[in-house]
Order: C-alpha cells, then structure tokens, then sequence
C-alpha cells in the first residue's frame, strides 16, 4: 500500500474533515480576536461544553445504530429535577442519583420499547417522548423551581480546575470507554452492521432489535448523566434546560461525520462537533458579531458538512466502481 | 454419494395462500445443486425455511441424517448452512474484515459474549480467506462499498468457506452482473465442490447455473416439477419446463 494511497483514505474519513473545520475555525475567530485562545475563554467554553460531548456521543451511536432519540433534551432537564426532587425528600443523595440515572434508562427503554415494538419511526415515538419528559419535569418542580441541595456531590462532577472541570474528565471517559466500545468491540461492529444493513445484519445472526435497544438505553443514560453535570455545574435545576438541545446534538453528531441514515460515524466525530458547536457559539461573541448569528452560522455549518461529506463518500465509491470496470 | 439435505414434504403458508406445496428434496454433499424457476415459484420461500429464517407449517429437514428444526438463522449457520441473499449479504460501508467476522468477531478480554476484537488477527484471516478463494485484494481495510459486484460475492463465498460452511445457499449471486463478472462468480462456486461445500444456487436464468450444476431442481407455483441429474435433463428441456411450467 503506497502511503500516497492511506493519505486519501484518511483524508476521505469524514471526522478528519470535520477536524480540518474545526481548525479553519479555531484560526478564523483567533484572527478576529485573539482573546478567543486566551485561557479565560477556553475556561469559560470548556466549561460547559462536556455535557453537549456526553449527549452527542450518546446521539452519535444511536444514529449510527439507525436510530434518533429526539427526548434527550427533555431527558436532560427530567433527570436532574427528579435527583433534586428526590434528595428534598430525604432520599440520600447518591442513592437518589443511581435512581435519576435509571429515569434516564428506563426513558431509554421506552423509546426503544415503542419504536421496535410497534415497528414505528423512532423520529415519532422520541418526538412523543420529548413532549412528555418535558412535561413531567415541569410537573415535577411543582410551581417553582426548586432550590439546588447543597448536600450533593457536585464538586465531584464539576470541580473547577486550572483550566478546566472535572466535567471534562468524564466527558472523556465516556469518549474513550464508547470509543473503545464502538470501534474495537464486537458490540460495535454490530451497532455499525445494524445501522448500515439491518437485514443483512440480522441473516448473519446478529440480534438488531437487541443492538437498537441498548443504544437506546445507552443515549438516554447519557443524556441524563449530561444534564446532571449541567444542574451540578449551575446548582439550580431549571425546568427549561436542554431546551432544543435535541436538535443542537445531532447537529454536533452530523457535522462530526455521522449519517443520518446510520452506519457510518464515529464517537471522536461527535465530540468535535459538540466542541466544534460550542467555540462557534464563542467566537461568534469574541468576534463581537451579534450572537443572534450563531444560529445562522450553526445552519450553515451543518449544511456545509453534509455536502461535503456526501460528495466525499460519492467520490470514494466511485473510486471504487472505476477501479471495477478496469 | 450420500445426501447432506433431505426434506420431507414441506408445507408454508403465508396468510392464506400456500407458498410451498408438500416438497421433498434431497441434495447430495459435495454437488452444486440449481434451483431454478421463475419469480413466485417458492424458491425463496425453501431457502428462508433451509435457512432458518422461517420455519415450515408441516414437514421435516434432516441435515446430515439428523432431524432438525431450525429457530434461527443462527442456528442454521452453527451447524454449517450459510445463506447468501440477493442484496444483503454485506454491509456496504464496513470493511471487508469486519464484513466477514460479522457476528462472529474473534474477540479477547471477553465479558461474556462481549469483547474486544482482535483487529489484526482478523485482518490477516481475511485476506488469507480471499486469497483461499483465488480473490486477490488490496487490503482488508477497504470498504465493501469500493468494490465490483462479481468481487462482493467472492467476499461472501470467502466468508462462508473460512467458517467451514457444509452447505452454501445462494440467492441470485449473479442478478445484475455483468458477464465477466459472473463468469468470476461461477468459478469461485465451482471452486467450492473440491472443498468439501455442497452449494445450492438459486437463479431464474439458467444459462448461469446450467453449466457448473450437477443437479438441477426446477420450480413452479409452489411445487417441485423436476428434479433431476444434469445428464439425465438437456438445456432446451429444462428451458421448456421453466416456460411452460
């Protein structure tokens, strides 16, 4: 193999291009003003920019399975309102995290419930499942939101170092366990073979239905955990957190490279896009444009890196094909 | 020579209407057997049943003397029958290792049935299987989708020998393929027979099979119409009993 060769594959990877994107922009905004590299701005957008990794990565491998949950943002406001909820209660604390967090699965298994049990689009029952998590956790502040109890471990989550929180750290964690996971494990060469073929997946024996279910589980898990971070990191648990940031993570995930038709992404794509998002949103500020233009900015962005991606991987196949006809 | 496969008087129905009507078969190990007839004719249905992907309404399947009643496909590939369907045979955006230990990874540090895979010993297999069926690739990192439709097959029929299939079943695996492809696909099936696989080749263009099969086994609206050594049957005979049932 020449090393002319592996450089176009790697080339043609398409978080490599999404890398290239988030470097161009990096130097954009650093050109318009400098501060935006100075270690107050990476402490202030590295501050809150774990838990959008920790969704995104979530919704990544979902999407790559052939699957969408559209209820994590509802999920990210539900789980840390029912903890605090819970510890106002006189729940011990980590014993009424371990059950926020099983809010979040069992939210999961829902979405996965519905969809494969009743063979609907997964875009519906989560559309549903949007409406109703947002809803209990309104439900579930009972008028006002409450205060945030000092007693739990927040520090833990979001301990602010030099440069950055402790949110960081296990953001990446989660990265390099689902890293490892999706592209070395045998369980990801099944998320990747349920997402490409599904019944190609499933005449080699693979179980699709169970493989669908688990990235269900896997996305809302995440999705709670995120939100939890959120509301340790603000300590105040808002009814209206993680508003539209169903949206916003599967746009981290799509500008990172993962298919909308599911099969092809990696976990390193959506943590760029979710970085990638965040130093937008920033620079945008930095650059003193008016911050109404990063949802602009935002669109563009997700449009430029599927036609890039989809004229890439249309090149690579016809690659391919020529090669054939020889 | 003994029979690897026998059925015994399979019946299916599909809500209501009767897609294979009391069929018996034999196959005999080591031959290549055409199942030909035109679309309708329950072809696919015997294969899902032989499969394992459906299961028979009345009838039994012996495999290698023993009776057998497949649940899954998975339990028809455990004991040596692979199936090769039309278009879903690969994941097209996956590379040709991954493709072939689908389901089957070689993994360490196993946590039950989950563990990591052996990235590199996979790789070196694969290629060693492609080159075992006289497929010559760059590298086992390529996507499927790079790939000619004739060298899809021989990744598939690769896959099928390295996990020492019995008895390859093969859905059309030369519909949409140019003729020196198929030609290509023609050879790696008959390669097969001096490798100890018995191949059922599926196809409604007899021209494809007519040539590599030793048995050929004609369908029509759900039943059996011929069965019959090749030197027992001509081409123009077999082409009238396809058109005209």
């Amino acid at each position: 193999m020449s090393k002319n060769f592996s450089l176009r594959s790697l080339l043609v990877r398409p978080e490599v291009a999404t890398f290239l994107m988030f470097l161009a922009i990096m130097i954009g905004f650093y050109i318009a003003n400098e501060r935006f590299l100075d270690a107050r701005n990476i402490r202030i957008v590295m501050g809150i920019t774990p838990e959008y990794i920790i969704v995104a990565i979530g919704i990544a491998i979902l999407m790559i399975s052939g699957e969408f949950d559209l209820s994590v943002g509802s999920v990210f406001a539900l789980v840390p309102m029912t903890i605090v909820q819970m510890v106002h209660q006189g729940i011990p604390p980590w014993f009424a995290i371990f059950l926020g967090l099983m809010i979040g699965i069992i939210v999961g298994f829902v979405n996965g419930f519905i969809t494969l049990r009743f063979g609907i689009p997964s875009f519906i029952a989560t559309l549903g499942m949007l409406y109703i998590a947002r809803s209990l956790t309104t439900v579930a502040t009972a008028g006002f939101p409450p205060p945030f109890p000092h007693i739990l471990p927040n520090e833990l989550f979001v301990y602010q170092f030099e440069l950055f929180r402790a949110s960081l750290y296990w953001a990446l964690l989660v990265a390099v366990v689902l890293g490892v996971m999706l592209h070395r494990s045998n369980v990801g060469n099944w998320i990747y073979a349920t997402g490409g073929d599904q019944n190609a997946a499933s005449s080699m024996g693979i179980k699709t239905g169970n493989v669908k279910m688990f990235c269900f589980i896997l996305c809302g898990f995440l999705a709670g955990f995120a939100g939890m971070i959120q509301t340790f990191r603000l300590e105040a648990p808002l009814p209206s957190q993680g508003y539209l940031l169903e949206l916003e993570s599967i746009a981290a995930a799509v500008i990172g490279g993962v298919s909308l038709f599911g099969g092809i992404g990696t976990v390193f794509g959506a943590v760029i896009g979710a970085i990638l998002i965040r130093f937008l949103e920033s620079g945008i500020i930095m650059a003193r444009i008016d911050a109404e233009w990063f949802r602009a900015g935002l669109g563009s962005l997700i449009i430029i890196a599927v036609v890039f991606n989809t004229y890439i991987s249309r090149r690579a196949t016809r690659i391919g094909q020529n090669k054939a006809e020889d | 020579m003994e029979d690897i496969i026998v059925c015994e008087g399979l019946n299916k129905y599909y809500s209501g209407v009767h897609a294979l009507k009391n069929l018996s078969l034999k196959i005999k190990k080591d031959s290549v057997v055409g199942l030909i007839g035109d679309n309708g004719a329950g072809k696919s249905t015997l294969i899902k049943i032989l499969s394992g992907a459906h299961q028979p309404d009345s009838g039994h399947i012996y495999f290698e003397g023993n009776k057998v009643k497949f649940k899954s496909t998975k339990e028809a590939m455990n004991l040596g029958i692979e199936t090769i369907y039309q278009y879903s045979a690969l994941i097209p955006e996956m590379s040709i290792a991954r493709n072939i230990f689908i389901g089957r990874e070689q993994t360490q540090y196993n946590v039950g049935n989950f563990g990591l895979m052996k990235t590199k010993t996979m790789q070196d297999d694969a290629m060693k299987a492609l080159t075992d069926v006289e497929l010559h690739l760059r590298s086992p990192d390529t996507p499927v989708n790079q790939l000619s439709g004739g060298e899809r097959q021989g990744v598939v029929i690769a896959r099928a020998m390295y996990f020492k299939s019995k008895v390859l079943i093969l859905d059309e695996p030369t519909n949409h393929l140019s003729v020196k492809e198929t030609n290509k696909v023609l050879r790696f099936v008959e390669g097969l027979k001096s490798q100890g696989v018995t191949s059922i080749f599926i196809t409604h263009n007899l021209s494809h099979v007519y040539p590599i099969a030793d048995h050929l086994c004609v369908m029509a609206r759900g039943e059996k119409i011929a069965d019959m050594d090749k030197k027992d049957t001509t081409i123009d005979h077999l082409t009238d009993l396809l058109v005209n049932g």
